[in-house]
């Protein structure tokens, strides 16, 4: 039973980026935070991170730039995301994302955004709060 | 009134008294690598100090004070602001204004297709040209990325690795397009791959290829450009990646002790290429760990070359380095607190003994510099050269019982990390074992939770929190900018001997199956301006790509 309700997160590395500090200490914290977390690796296209997130079934997609790439990388992701029915599953970038870039971002849908300095706990939290409600609805 | 005549006496009869009456503030004291740092150190913590065996004099082994004799009396450390972004075009922009501006050698960030072996107009560089660094993809790019600048007379450092046989083809192309004859460049390729596979991702090929071009490099510049520093053996990516000062060391070291062995194990000897090895570490804040590591590796490095590898000369024994402040403790809240952060471990660096500088800027934690952030990065190192008076005597810390103890400490735990390595088999089997990924991801992943518990304090992240004005004149490239290169390349395309690409590809990849030096052929090559993404391509297809060793 534990089991079945386990949120499921996909921590995936898109384009070229080699910074990947974040994304494993991440990756870590949720699980500790008893979550089931598959990471992707270093230099994954939108389409590979859209087939992973399709086949691992998962709930949420984190996604971590910080190579200035994320307003053309996450558009891209998303599409993927869509064409393989996977448009309601949640999105969330993490990296170096100057704040003017925010709008734009949650805009086409991404649900969160966590800066540097972020605590791993309020990104755990805030994603069981949003499937929490997301169960609710 | 009696006073303690040994620490003892002082510790029994002054110091655990004032103690029950008030404890101090942590029940134990740790520098970043977990050494215990006692309330105060005194000659009886060196009881069995020898000042020529430990220290030794500037200049001599084993160089713990400073590979030169007259160190910054003589020169400052070159001032070198790591730059590149957009276009060949900005970047020279930006550095015809760093030196106007008193910068004193030049430093190339390369975007990361550049960096990967893709050219601006692959598929795999989508969004990413021009985001990191300058993207570089034929020497036509490099013509306008050096134009005015007087490559006989300025020093260039290039942060490229597994593609840096082609970029330094490159340089050496513009080099004699001006007249300058290769054997008086100055600069430096860093060259390392090894710690791409530990820590920064942008490998290519698996590593028995890689360490191959390596080599080819240390011969081809023995001969031809004997002035150029052949590789710059990184602990920089290791550290932000999350190790200690200890890790830093020792993986940096290990990977050194790899290149000098494949070095040898291809018939070239210590003395020709030894002296050409450079260094690059990171600073970071806390103050004297820091200075303890920057002589400690160079006691350790002088010791390794002459007692494992036999060096006999000086300069094969002595580590010179470059140093970078660290971009993991650039925080996003209250930016205007990393011009101190950066300020703190500039001091570091420069108490340390390095021979060159960058200082990051205060908005990295949000985009690439601006040009007003990076000019005050620069006055920083300048108003600690000119005005503090920390350059005018040679390792100011030497004999300071803590500075001396922090060095054995850390000298001694290096120690212990590299003789696991070698128990593993070397560097290269203990990356694939993923045996320095993990120790990295452990010192990070503990680094985070103590800064999520409140244990380490991060001013304005976790304790004095403020509300901060939002930061401006964030530096932005123009998507406009990626379109411009990839018509430059057609165009190149369309107008290149394309006969004399074909030859020249043809070449190299003969070259590359057989065991003759590469070098000759990458110069070929780059002067036909065939693109770093074909000449890359033709590697590939001989060598094959590595696949990301996955440690989590």
């Amino acid at each position: 039973m534990a089991d079945a309700e386990m949120i499921r997160v996909l921590v995936a590395k898109p384009g070229l980026d080699g910074h990947d500090r974040g994304a494993k200490v991440v990756a870590r914290a949720l699980r500790d935070n008893g979550m089931e977390v598959i990471y992707t690796g270093l230099r994954q296209t939108p389409e590979m991170i859209a087939q992973s997130a399709l086949q691992e079934d998962v709930d949420v997609v984190g996604v971590s730039i910080l190579s200035g790439a994320h307003l053309e990388l996450f558009p891209l992701i998303l599409e993927k995301l869509r064409k393989k029915g996977l448009g309601d599953t949640m999105v969330l970038a993490g990296g170096i994302i100057p704040e003017e870039d925010h709008p734009a971002l949650r805009e086409m849908g991404i649900a969160g955004i966590f800066g540097p300095g972020t605590a791993t706990n309020d990104i755990a939290d805030f994603i069981r709060k949003a499937m929490a409600e997301k169960t609710i609805n | 009134m009696d006073t303690s005549k040994s620490k003892q006496e002082w510790l029994e009869n002054k110091l655990q008294p004032a103690i029950k009456k008030a404890p101090e503030r942590e029940e134990q004291f740790l520098t970043t690598s977990g050494i215990e740092i006692e309330d105060v150190y005194t000659p009886d913590d060196h009881q069995a100090f020898d000042y020529n065996q430990a220290l030794g004099y500037p200049g001599e082994f084993p160089f713990t004070r400073g590979v030169q004799p007259t160190m910054y009396r003589g020169r400052v450390w070159t001032m070198r602001q790591y730059s590149g972004f957009a276009s060949a075009e900005a970047t020279n922009r930006r550095y015809h204004y760093l030196l106007e501006q008193g910068q004193t050698g030049l430093s190339v960030a390369f975007d990361l297709p550049t960096q990967i072996g893709y050219d601006s107009d692959s598929p795999n560089a989508q969004g990413e040209v021009g985001k990191v660094g300058v993207p570089i993809s034929s020497l036509e790019d490099m013509e306008i990325l050096f134009e005015g600048i007087p490559l006989g007379k300025v020093s260039t450092s290039m942060t490229i690795n597994s593609t840096a046989s082609a970029l330094l083809a490159m340089y050496i192309a513009v080099g004699k397009k001006q007249g300058v004859d290769p054997s008086t460049l100055n600069g430096t390729i860093q060259n390392d791959v090894l710690k791409e596979y530990i820590a920064r991702g942008t490998y290519v090929f698996p590593p028995s290829p890689s360490m191959r071009l390596t080599t080819d490099i240390f011969h081809y510049c023995a001969q031809n450009l004997p002035q150029w520093n052949t590789i710059s053996i990184s602990g920089y990516h290791i550290r932000e990646a999350g190790s200690t000062a200890a890790q830093e060391i020792a993986f940096t070291l290990a990977d050194g002790i790899a290149y000098v062995q494949a070095a040898i194990d291809t018939g070239l000897d210590v003395a020709k290429f030894a002296g050409r090895l450079s260094f690059f570490f990171a600073a970071n804040t806390n103050l004297f760990e820091e200075v303890a590591k920057f002589r400690a590796a160079r006691r350790l490095w002088a010791q390794i070359m002459k007692d494992r590898f036999g060096a006999k000369d000086h300069r094969s024994m002595t580590l010179r380095f470059h140093t970078q402040t660290c971009g993991h403790t650039l925080t996003a809240q209250q930016p205007d607190n990393n011009v101190i952060r950066t300020a703190i471990q500039a001091l570091a660096a420069i108490l340390g003994g390095t021979q060159s500088l960058h200082t990051n800027s205060r908005d990295e934690a949000y985009a690439t510099p601006g040009e007003d952030a990076v000019t005050l990065a620069l006055r920083t190192q300048q108003l600690l050269a000119c005005e503090s008076g920390v350059a005018d005597c040679i390792d100011p810390l030497g004999g300071s019982y803590f500075v001396e103890y922090l060095t054995d400490a850390l000298e001694e735990k290096a120690r212990e990390y590299i003789q696991k390595i070698d128990d593993l088999g070397g560097a290269l089997r203990a990356i694939e074992q993923g045996f320095p990924q993990r120790e990295i991801q452990e010192s990070s992943y503990r680094t985070q939770k103590d800064i999520e518990s409140g244990k380490k304090v991060v001013v304005g992240v976790n304790q004095f929190i403020s509300p901060y004005p939002e930061i401006t004149g964030l530096l932005r490239v123009d998507a406009a900018e990626a379109e411009k290169q990839r018509q430059r390349l057609a165009s190149l395309k369309a107008r290149r001997d394309n006969e004399r690409v074909a030859q020249a590809l043809n070449n190299l990849k003969t070259v590359a199956s057989s065991d003759e030096n590469t070098m000759p052929a990458f110069i070929d090559c780059v002067e036909a301006y065939a693109t770093l993404g074909e000449i890359c391509d033709v590697l590939r297809g001989i060598f094959g790509e590595q696949e990301e060793i996955l440690v989590i």
